[in-house]
């Protein structure tokens, strides 16, 4: 077996391996290993995805000595090699992004610990990712809730405390349902090895047998996933816990560990249950409605906000609206053009809670809108980089969410019957609130500041790391806009050979 | 012809586009209407004319804050009482609902489930038949659970001690009093933990001399039922609680004080570490091994002796290690945020 082949292997066990390492270093030289690691993971994925992009098709990975419905197994294909590149990049630049904050924000002694939670949660993403085993995605789907919950609670300012609270009961209940689904599977098919539950769940089907408990799996299990990654009914924790934890953890709840679990039930509807029996079942028209009233209801509560993180945060509502109304028209198209949003959103949003960071630190550490007059001029590089992040979020041409908007429109085209009227005019409602409060937002960034207030002169102080990692962002969110056809074809050849 | 309309302003757009901004509400025109009619006359008039409109619009103004006081107090009133009550019926009505719905539907979905213990059931497939028909052959083991858990998924296990470890984490990250200077721990924090160890049942004589027999006992039990975990019933985690749960009784006998001498922080940074450590190197060594179909080093030796199947009987030690650590370390951070 080529070496190359062990790479999602190497990129699960390397951080799982180097967190507990983590716990005895101090904290400058914890920050260091967890930048490296990192940046390890991210040059392997880049490097599989390559290969995979190449090669084609996907192959799968035994954990151990006994093969898949005895022991544990790994796949790998195109759609996995470019998400796990994406989520570890994304990552990579969030944690080089807020390292200044979190240098500021948490206590000396507990920055080690904060690291053990960053290693985890990439480790257990990556699993997330590249596991072809259901009770796998279950563990550590349990790692990424509890290391998200500290990653809110590191910070001990504000009303993180209460925001984690919130955040641990609705997630508990996720999980618990989520668990309750894979019991009721594993009892109807007797498979925890996803290939071979979905022969199981094939043939149960053509039979008729087990229809209602089937239908309660699949509802089961969609409504857990979507209470964690925030669909709209379920969002009340999201203001909060994005709000007030440390720029790192918001840019890493939003973009990653929402993503992570909308990326596992993607994968449970192609690899588990087959799209045929999912669109049987009804349960997409359910999230398709969910998604349409997500994307008003998230943008409308966005335009009332006066605190900028609070905003953004909303505003990811509305956009976990637009992936899962991708999903909800149930084509081929649809799940690409979700897929797409996965990524382009990931990029936009962990920038945007990078740069607002940096916005609110240039005036006076205070993140309401009337104090952030003219702090595009005060923070230059953050500035430009939230305009190109809020362009990229409203659909500007030449950025990242202008494609993903594209994509969604050619699907809803393709959709046909009522699902396509309903999806262009949501789209265009939608949109149009977008520009309402982002541009609002660009337009008080470059705003001549308030004659009364004096700011703390911090021009500059952001550093380095801070700066290289918007620019990085920045160009992704470009490439992404200029160059998504690559991408395009990435998705949907791996999605082809996803199930 | 257009039609010109004269209340422009209080039409819908100019309010969306008001409420857009965040700008005026009703309140707010009133509030500037009334000042721009103080303005008015201001300075028209006699001393006396001026002191007369003053005084009237003082008692207009004390005249208005009493209204407003008094609908406060009823609309309070109201929350306090009907609406306070009225919401929460409302939110228990909702919430029973929708719970007797779950039930209900999860109930029914009970009974349309494959039957329990029947033969024929999906469970029992091919993949139980060979962990239990082929797995001391294959992994030396004769207790099948610890053989699945440890061998066959040891990939699961892996994963299931690091939610452990993660959960220690995050309970030190929440409860740990902090050394750092700059906002760290608080004078009463500390006075509170003093306190503690000031008043901490440590000369208790009953429950010394019982702890003084049980813990050596209880921690020896806890250490066969982990090292025995591949023959017997036991394993990692259920030997790790136990020894716990002797460690515990120990510091609650003797106090800190004692328990300290053996155990602080560093102690359990290590053993977690090592514990950690070496399960997570030795299964990617077994995981690479076998993913690449090359010869392991580890044999399954005797079934049935102590130091037989593979790895098995040493993951099982820092499984337990780092169950017990993880015990104790609840314990003691919610007792006084520290170890």
């Amino acid at each position: 077996m080529e070496l190359w082949k062990s790479i999602p292997f190497a990129c699960i066990l390397l951080p799982l391996g180097s967190a507990a390492m983590t716990s005895v270093l101090k904290g400058k030289f914890a920050r260091r290993w967890v930048c490296i690691v990192l940046t390890i993971v991210t040059v392997l994925n880049a490097i599989l995805t390559v290969i995979m992009s190449r090669t084609g098709g996907y192959y799968t990975y035994m954990m151990g000595h006994f093969p898949a419905p005895w022991g544990n197994e790994l796949r790998a294909g195109q759609l996995e090699a470019i998400t796990g590149f994406f989520f570890a990049l994304i990552m990579l630049l969030s944690f080089i992004g807020g390292l200044k904050k979190i240098e500021e924000h948490i206590l000396h002694d507990k920055q080690s610990l904060y690291c053990i939670m960053i290693l985890l949660l990439t480790a257990a993403l990556m699993a997330q990712v590249y596991t072809n085993d259901i009770f796998t995605a279950y563990v550590f789907l349990e790692i990424m809730t509890i290391s998200a919950c500290s990653l809110i609670t590191a910070r001990t300012k504000g009303r993180t405390l209460v925001a984690a609270t919130r955040y641990m009961i609705m997630n508990l209940v996720g999980s618990g349902l989520f668990l309750l689904g894979i019991i009721l599977l594993y009892d109807l098919t007797g498979h925890l090895l996803m290939s071979n539950a979905k022969e199981a769940v094939a043939a149960l089907h053509a039979s008729g047998e087990y229809h209602q408990p089937l239908t309660v799996v699949v509802a089961v299990i969609t409504i857990g996933l979507a209470i964690k990654s925030a669909l709209f009914p379920f969002h009340t924790w999201v203001p909060d816990a994005y709000s007030y934890s440390t720029p790192t953890s918001s840019a890493v709840l939003s973009s990653l560990v929402s993503k992570g679990y909308i990326f596992l039930l993607l994968k449970i509807y192609y690899r588990v249950i087959g799209l045929d029996v999912i669109a049987d079942t009804g349960v997409l028209n359910v999230l398709f409605v969910f998604a349409l009233v997500g994307m008003i209801m998230g943008s409308l509560s966005a335009i009332r906000q006066s605190d900028i993180r609070r905003m953004i945060a909303f505003s990811s509502v509305a956009q976990i609206g637009y992936i899962y109304m991708g999903m909800g028209l149930g084509t081929d198209e649809g799940m690409m053009a979700a897929v797409f949003h996965i990524f382009a959103h990931s990029v936009c949003k962990s920038m945007l809670f990078l740069a607002a960071g940096g916005l609110a630190d240039a005036s006076g550490n205070s993140k309401q809108f009337r104090d952030l007059r003219g702090a595009g001029y005060r923070s230059p590089i953050a500035g430009v980089a939230f305009t190109i992040g809020a362009l990229s979020m409203v659909g500007f041409p030449f950025l990242g969410g202008f494609s993903s908007k594209v994509n969604f429109a050619m699907a809803a085209m393709g959709a046909g019957d009522v699902r396509m009227t309903l999806t262009l005019i949501v789209l265009a409602i939608s949109t149009a609130l977008n520009t309402v409060y982002f541009i609002k937002t660009v337009i008080t960034l470059y705003r001549k500041p308030l004659d009364n207030v004096v700011y703390p002169v911090e021009r500059g102080q952001r550093g380095f790391c801070f700066n290289c990692a918007l620019i990085c962002f920045s160009v992704v969110n470009i490439v992404l806009g200029l160059f998504s056809q690559p991408l395009v074809q990435l998705i949907t050849s791996g999605l082809a050979t996803f199930g | 012809m257009a039609h010109i309309r004269n209340d422009y302003e209080n039409s819908w757009w100019p309010r969306l586009k008001r409420w857009l901004q965040g700008g005026s509400t009703k309140l707010d025109e009133a509030m500037t209407k009334e000042y721009d009619e103080s303005r008015e006359g201001h300075l028209v008039g006699t001393i006396e004319e001026a002191q007369a409109r003053e005084d009237a619009r003082e008692e207009k103004v004390r005249r208005q804050l009493a209204e407003e006081q008094t609908m406060y107090t009823q609309a309070h009133q109201w929350a306090a009482t009907h609406g306070q009550k009225t919401a929460r019926v409302l939110y228990g009505l909702f919430a029973v609902i929708i719970c007797v719905s779950i039930i209900a539907l999860l109930l029914s979905t009970a009974t349309h489930l494959p039957p329990f213990g029947n033969a024929d059931n999906p469970v029992n497939n091919e993949v139980s038949q060979r962990y239990i028909e082929k797995g001391q052959e294959e992994t030396g083991i004769v207790n099948i659970v610890a053989g699945m858990i440890l061998d066959y998924r040891a990939f699961d296990t892996l994963g299931e001690s690091n939610v452990l470890f993660i959960a220690a984490c995050s309970v030190l990250i929440l409860l740990r009093i902090s050394r750092d200077p700059n906002g760290g721990v608080s004078a009463e924090q500390l006075a509170v933990e003093a306190n503690d160890r000031m008043y901490e049942p440590k000369n208790d004589i009953i429950l010394q001399h019982i702890a003084k027999v049980l813990v050596p006992i209880i921690l020896m039990f806890g250490m066969y039922v982990i090292m025995n975990g591949h023959i017997s019933p036991g394993g990692g985690f259920s030997g790790g609680a136990i020894m716990g749960a002797g460690l515990i009784l120990y510091l609650n006998a003797f106090g800190f004080k004692q328990t300290e001498r053996f155990f602080t922080f560093k102690t359990f940074q290590i053993v977690s570490l090592c514990a950690l450590s070496f399960y997570a190197l030795s299964k990617a060594y077994s995981f690479f091994t076998g993913a690449n179909h090359l010869e392991s080093i580890i044999t399954t030796g005797t079934p049935g002796a102590l130091f037989s199947a593979g790895l098995i009987p040493y993951l099982n030690l820092a499984v337990g290690l780092v169950v017990c650590c993880t015990m104790y370390a609840f314990y003691t951070l919610f007792r006084k945020g520290d170890m």
